[in-house]
């Protein structure tokens, strides 16, 4: 299907009112994994508003991403719960075993790594969650399986 | 003591309820499969004509998941995994006897719990928010209809919006999401509001670190959400409604929709509910991960397609809100109490908890602690019994130093207040918060610097931007905060530091500005001599600065026994029996992982 359809397909769920843009943006980043510049013009044609306030909506919320993201998403929370309990320490891990910063993505495309304010597993931390599996009790030694497990389902 | 910690009655043509928690805590420890286990293998073994195997949302145990509750007796299985399954079949389920080793270990009478009326988690908690949570399918209308459910709309709808504004405030109940202001009044300010459309919006944009108490009511029980909604949209005139979930929360979104879905074709949404007249509609909208969308302003900027920044108030939401119309917020929290308010009435809720603070409050209790999870207390339960006989007390033999409450917002309480009784007055008098539930408890371990330097560094980074005193002023103050975590202020800073902290306060324009700075207050207030000796001594004595920390064993203190050597992940300790660890500081790469693992604070 052509990329131009599939836009279509999501504006024709929502009114072209502006309260619909963030599920619009929602959705498309839901289809795509991240914000393509020519479906935020779109999306700003849709809700009747000018494409620089849709590129301000977008840049104010830290779920948006403006650029392609891994076939996995690695999410390590940085709560409360899990910065008492070593939280950093398994950023740490992470780092160091991809090679990249939070907001940064593997060269080969496996690995997207983000950090997040609180996942509300505090009784588990620390916690980080692989796509859409949450791992508690996080050790710096679960590491390297947990991304390796995540390296050959989703390869 | 139990009271509204006996298990509700749902009532089932089975002769035993066989209740997997798979609230998001057991979920990540692979509930659903032991829940399909389980289904399966009592179906082979012939017996699902006599239990049912049911999902429910959180226990609140959520350190001891996957859990498996039997009822009626109650018997409680803790961290239960598939293969534990055929045991569980075979002992109890065919012989009624009780699988020991999957008991709850009671760590003081060294003794296994039978049933969980007797567990110490959860006898003095006081369940009405939680009153679902665990004993209902969260996703079948049914189960919340079983045990109560939407009677009190049906109660309500035969009341004027007056009665049912002034029940709610006969019971005292006051806001939970962190401000605590009385509820009835706040509904009574948008019921006198002229305006033809009036919207209600649910606040479950819990944002606060350390806090999960709305995503177990949102994941749990959502329908008792949904009847308080109807409650409080039907008191102040309000047709149109919003549930504002965080994008962080995917389960608890899934599962709002579901029940609305539900609710909508039982009638109990739409137009002219069960015959009243009344119609009420509610829309889901997810947030997209920004935490100032906490503040009502500028949760419902973000609601109209805006960037999440606050506005000045006058006017409140209660005048001109949501669409410039009249607008009620409340929290998860709030909604949740009211089907019990409304059932039971106001006199008997404001018998529950202290003179200023009625009913219960649910803690997230988390950090240093041997049973975390969530708890349902009365107001005004002192701390000492939250964290030593539901919490457990602290593991590893440590001693307790503070605890956390009300978040990024919040202070510290310390040991000389370890008394205090729980309510909104005695935790903003010591210069903390109730907030909305966060409760971080902090063991000798944890450095109080650098647990303000973590919060700031939180609203720093959540700041719109939009007011100076709150973009650069936490900022600035992180910067002197991280001098100090790295031995580089002086007492001149500190005393910086707390005036900047006064201006942030008195001259942010929302409530994340406003109260950025309590955290830092509250450490400096009671931990000062923890910041004087980063900056005079040049020493954390926690052992958590990484700057601060020489990494050399001292060896007066050092026991020999080994753990820091076993403990190192790059081998940078060597240690031969009776012989004092040697660290090598050139192979150390400074991840503490030594020091947590020393129990005699014998590493510098």
């Amino acid at each position: 299907m052509k990329s131009g359809e599939k836009l279509q397909q999501i504006f024709a769920r929502h009114d072209p009112r502006r309260d619909a843009l963030i599920p619009i943006l929602q959705d498309i980043q839901a289809e795509y994994g991240y914000l393509p510049p020519e479906a935020m013009e779109a999306a700003a044609g849709h809700c009747r508003m000018h494409p620089v306030e849709v590129f301000g909506v977008s840049t104010f919320y830290a779920q948006f991403k403006f650029d392609p993201v891994g076939r996995n998403t690695l999410m390590v929370c940085q709560g409360t719960a899990c910065h008492v309990m070593g939280g950093a320490r398994i950023l740490e891990e992470v780092q160091s075993q991809l090679g990249i910063r939070p907001g940064q993505t593997t060269p080969d495309g496996a690995f997207t790594l983000e950090t997040v304010a609180c996942i509300g597993a505090c009784a588990l931390a620390p916690a980080m969650v692989v796509n859409k599996d949450t791992h508690g009790r996080m050790k710096p030694e679960k590491v390297m399986e947990i991304l390796h497990a995540a390296r050959n389902d989703n390869s | 003591m139990l009271q509204e910690t006996t298990i509700p009655k749902v009532p089932s043509d089975k002769e035993r309820q066989l209740l997997v928690c798979r609230g998001t805590g057991c979920e990540s420890q692979k509930a659903k499969l032991l829940y399909n286990t389980l289904v399966d293998a009592v179906y082979e073994a012939g017996l699902a004509d006599r239990y049912e195997v049911k999902f429910t949302g959180c226990h609140g145990l959520c350190q001891m998941g996957p859990t498996v509750m039997i009822t009626p007796e109650g018997t409680f299985y803790c961290t239960v995994t598939p293969d534990d399954v055929p045991e569980i079949i075979e002992t109890d389920l065919k012989r009624g006897g009780k699988v020991e080793r999957l008991l709850f270990f009671d760590p003081k009478s060294k003794t296994h719990v039978f049933s969980y009326k007797d567990m110490k988690f959860f006898g003095p908690q006081r369940r009405i928010v939680l009153r679902n949570c665990g004993f209902i399918n969260p996703e079948v209308i049914d189960d919340y209809i079983a045990v109560g459910g939407y009677e009190a709309i049906r109660k309500v709808f035969g009341m004027s919006r007056m009665d049912v504004i002034n029940e709610v405030k006969k019971s005292g109940l006051r806001g939970r999401g962190g401000g605590g202001f009385p509820t009835g009044m706040k509904w009574e300010f948008c019921n006198r509001s002229p305006g033809d459309q009036k919207y209600l919006i649910c606040n479950a944009d819990e944002g606060d670190p350390g806090a999960f108490m709305d995503r177990a009511v949102l994941e749990g029980d959502p329908h008792s959400l949904l009847e308080g909604m109807l409650i409080a949209g039907y008191a102040i005139g309000a047709t149109k409604a919003y549930v504002y979930v965080r994008a962080e929360y995917p389960l608890a979104y899934e599962r709002v929709l579901i029940a609305i879905k539900q609710a909508t074709d039982r009638g109990y949404l739409g137009k002219n509910i069960l015959g009243s007249g009344f119609d009420f509609e509610i829309k889901v909208k997810l947030g997209a991960g920004a935490f100032v969308c906490g503040e009502e302003t500028a949760l419902m900027a973000s609601i109209e397609g805006k960037r999440g920044m606050p506005m000045p108030r006058p006017p409140f939401p209660a005048v001109k809100g949501l669409f410039g119309k009249p607008t009620n917020i409340n929290n998860v929290e709030t909604f949740a109490n009211l089907p019990v308010v409304l059932t039971k009435g106001g006199d008997w809720f404001a018998g529950v908890g202290t003179e200023k603070s009625k009913g219960t409050k649910v803690f997230c209790l988390a950090g240093k602690i041997t049973n975390s999870g969530l708890v349902e207390i009365p107001m005004g339960t002192p701390l000492r019994e939250i964290v030593e006989e539901i919490g457990g007390g602290i593991p590893n033999k440590r001693k307790f130093k503070a605890a956390q409450t009300g978040g990024p917002s919040g202070g510290c309480i310390p040991t000389e207040h370890f008394d205090i009784p729980m309510d909104y007055e005695n935790l903003t008098q010591i210069g903390s918060i109730m907030g909305s539930g966060g409760l971080i408890v902090t063991d000798e371990t944890t450095c109080m610097v650098d647990m303000a330097k973590f919060f700031l560094g939180f609203t720093q980074r959540e700041s719109c931007g939009k007011c100076v005193p709150c973009r650069l002023g936490t900022k600035n103050m992180l910067e002197t905060l991280t001098a100090i975590s790295e031995g580089r202020a002086t007492m001149e800073d500190l005393d910086q530091l707390q005036e900047l902290a006064q201006d942030v306060k008195a001259g942010s324009l929302c409530g994340l500005g406003q109260t950025a700075p309590n955290p830092v207050l509250s450490t400096i207030r009671y931990f000062r001599d923890e910041y004087e000796a980063h900056i005079l001594n040049k020493e954390c004595p926690a052992r958590v600065c990484r700057d601060l920390i020489r990494f050399k064993v001292n060896e007066e203190k050092c026991t020999k026994c080994g753990s820091c050597y076993k403990a190192c992940p790059v081998d940078a300790i060597s240690w031969a029996k009776k012989q004092p660890a040697v660290i090598d500081t050139s192979k150390c790469m400074k991840c503490r992982s030594c020091i947590l693992a020393c129990r005699f604070h014998a590493i510098d």
